[in-house]
């Protein structure tokens, strides 16, 4: 048995032959794109201090309480949710935190549309939020189709010609209770929490938009330094 | 439970009926049902809130 002093390339790699293997690559790779210090910071610049950030926690975990309702109705399926006292609060619960999420992403979308959310290589960003939006309205929309009631029929009855017209019915068939429950239950769930996903892991790399470049009017009135918005700090705390 | 569902129903049903077909506004060709108005209003109410309302932060830090 031979022992190694070489300094490795990483702190994971015990031996420097072994820099070279395809799982070391992929984590240094993965630590270069993603460094911890950047996904988990300490300290966020203080224009991050607003409502509109906190409608978008809001957003998270109204997503994170629609899955876990959505696995449990999963679980006991629709007798129990339409009869079983705790299946219809269960159920509530599941709609109440669908109107949530969208209460909240609308104002952090409206926010974020002001505020040009997509200046300095935040293009993707805007994107995948918009696009999670528009996904998480199909997502509600076969909800509804799901809910296995005469709401859902007259929903689906009332949609198939809307969906029929744009030419898409043929392949997508509201009137199909199988076809929009995996929809709903897989399909867009999964690229809603995917979509959901990138967007949060871009705002950490891209970080949050600073606010626009004071004017020469509004810099002599707040002394703000126009060249640096991003300098912009709370009394004490570094950005 | 059953009895605070059924408290909490009457509560809420005396200021807004939910027994029957749901309201709908028409202005042209527009056309909304009143709950979905009163949303979109809330939503309005609350995005200004959230811009108009200072941040506290902890601390006493603003």
């Amino acid at each position: 048995m031979t022992t190694n002093t070489e300094t490795p390339t990483d702190t994971a790699t015990a031996l420097p032959e072994d820099a070279d293997q395809l799982s070391a690559k992929l984590r240094r790779a993965a630590v270069a794109a993603l460094p911890p210090e950047r996904l988990m910071p300490d300290r966020q610049p203080a224009y991050v201090a607003s409502w509109i950030y906190v409608f978008g926690v809001l957003t998270l975990a109204s997503l994170a309480v629609v899955i876990l309702t959505g696995v449990v109705l999963a679980i006991f399926g629709p007798s129990w949710w339409h009869v079983s006292t705790v299946g219809l609060f269960v159920n509530s619960l599941h709609l109440w935190s669908v109107e949530v999420f969208f209460f909240a992403m609308v104002v952090h979308l409206w926010g974020k549309f002001f505020m040009a959310a997509w200046r300095g290589r935040r293009r993707a960003t805007w994107i995948t939020g918009v696009v999670s939006f528009v996904v998480s309205v199909g997502a509600a929309f076969t909800g509804y189709l799901s809910q296995q009631n005469f709401d859902s029929q007259w929903i689906s009855t009332q949609a198939k010609d809307g969906i029929n017209s744009t030419g898409a019915g043929a392949i997508f068939n509201v009137t199909n209770f199988g076809q929009m429950l995996m929809w709903h239950i897989v399909l867009l769930p999964l690229v809603v929490v995917l979509l959901v996903g990138v967007h949060v892991l871009l705002v950490r790399l891209r970080g949050v938009v600073p606010p626009f470049a004071p004017t020469d009017h509004t810099a002599k009135e707040t002394g703000a330094d126009q060249a640096s918005p991003q300098k912009i700090t709370v009394k004490g705390v570094p950005s | 439970m059953q009895t605070l569902t059924a408290v909490m129903g009457h509560m809420v049903g005396g200021l807004i009926n939910l027994t029957g077909p749901g309201h709908y506004i028409h202005w042209g060709f527009i056309q909304i049902s009143a709950a979905n108005l009163v949303v979109i209003g809330l939503m309005v109410v609350v995005f200004a809130a959230a811009i108009l309302i200072p941040f506290r932060r902890p601390g006493g830090r603003d």
